[in-house]
């Protein structure tokens, strides 16, 4: 039997205003079991604890792989279900390829500034 | 004094266990700044890479860590070939839905073999699918190159 993955906090969170913004502390959102994690997190900050505005900022990330655009996707659908909205900032240029490639960027409503988001809201 | 051999090859079989997937990923990064392959080049073939060794590990040998996965790589100044195994019992990749189709756009899933076949030159499934093989040709510029 696998080790549980360890439970290390993997996203930083900040409220400002009403809209809830996370940043994530991997440079490489890859690795199955943090991924795991990640999704836990992030949908705890809507399920449990009711956030309808999130912001995701991807100013750290480095890499992601397509097990990490899933959870963004459940992410979206959950957010969606009870009104709420998501938003995605500071994308890199070579982690936007990988939007784009998969369509995705016409699934989320992409921003390139935190500022910018922030006022999309 | 620099290593001037022409071509640099990894042959390892790992248990299916990410952390162990993820060495064999900075192993062949490594390999591919030796021969100073741009930043995304670098990118895609690590991307690549992570989601053909997920596909390995998680869905061929469900998580057993009783059952290896055999990666061997080979790379030149010119381009990368890697092949990995699994003991699996392979998939059909057709059955595999298309991803960037309106209807599928929300599964969280069925990515990876878009992106595999996005960063590489060439991907090939062998039947019965438990062995794949994918090429990388060197984007230009060949040296110092941010391509």
């Amino acid at each position: 039997m696998s080790a549980q993955p360890p439970r290390r906090r993997r996203l930083e969170v900040e409220d400002i205003g009403d809209v809830t913004v996370v940043n994530f502390t991997d440079k490489k959102i890859l690795d199955e079991q943090n991924i795991q994690v990640i999704g836990e997190q992030l949908f705890s900050l809507v399920d449990e604890l009711g956030r309808r505005k999130l912001l995701l900022n991807f100013g750290n990330v480095e890499y992601l792989s397509s097990a990490a655009l899933g959870k963004f996707i459940t992410l979206n659908k959950k957010l969606q279900a009870v009104g709420g909205r998501l938003i995605l900032c500071n994308i890199d240029p070579q982690i936007y390829e990988v939007f784009e490639i998969t369509k995705l960027n016409k699934l989320f409503n992409i921003q390139k500034e935190e500022q910018a988001a922030l006022q999309a809201f | 004094m620099r290593d001037t051999t022409p071509v640099k090859m990894l042959d390892v079989a790992i248990a299916s266990d990410p952390d162990e997937a993820r060495r064999v990923q900075d192993a062949i990064e490594q390999l591919l700044k030796h021969f100073d392959y741009g930043e995304h080049d670098v990118f895609g073939v690590r991307l690549a890479l992570e989601e053909a060794l997920v596909n390995a590990i998680k869905h061929g040998n469900q998580m057993d860590r009783a059952k290896k996965v055999r990666i061997s790589c080979r790379v030149s100044a010119e381009r990368c070939d890697v092949v990995v195994v699994d003991e699996g019992p392979g998939f059909n990749p057709a059955d595999v839905p298309d991803p960037i189709a309106v209807e599928n756009l929300e599964r969280p899933c069925g990515r990876g073999l878009l992106l595999m076949r996005h960063y590489m030159t060439a991907v090939e499934f062998h039947p019965p699918g438990n062995k794949v093989t994918m090429s990388k040709l060197r984007q230009a510029p060949h040296r110092n190159g941010h391509t």
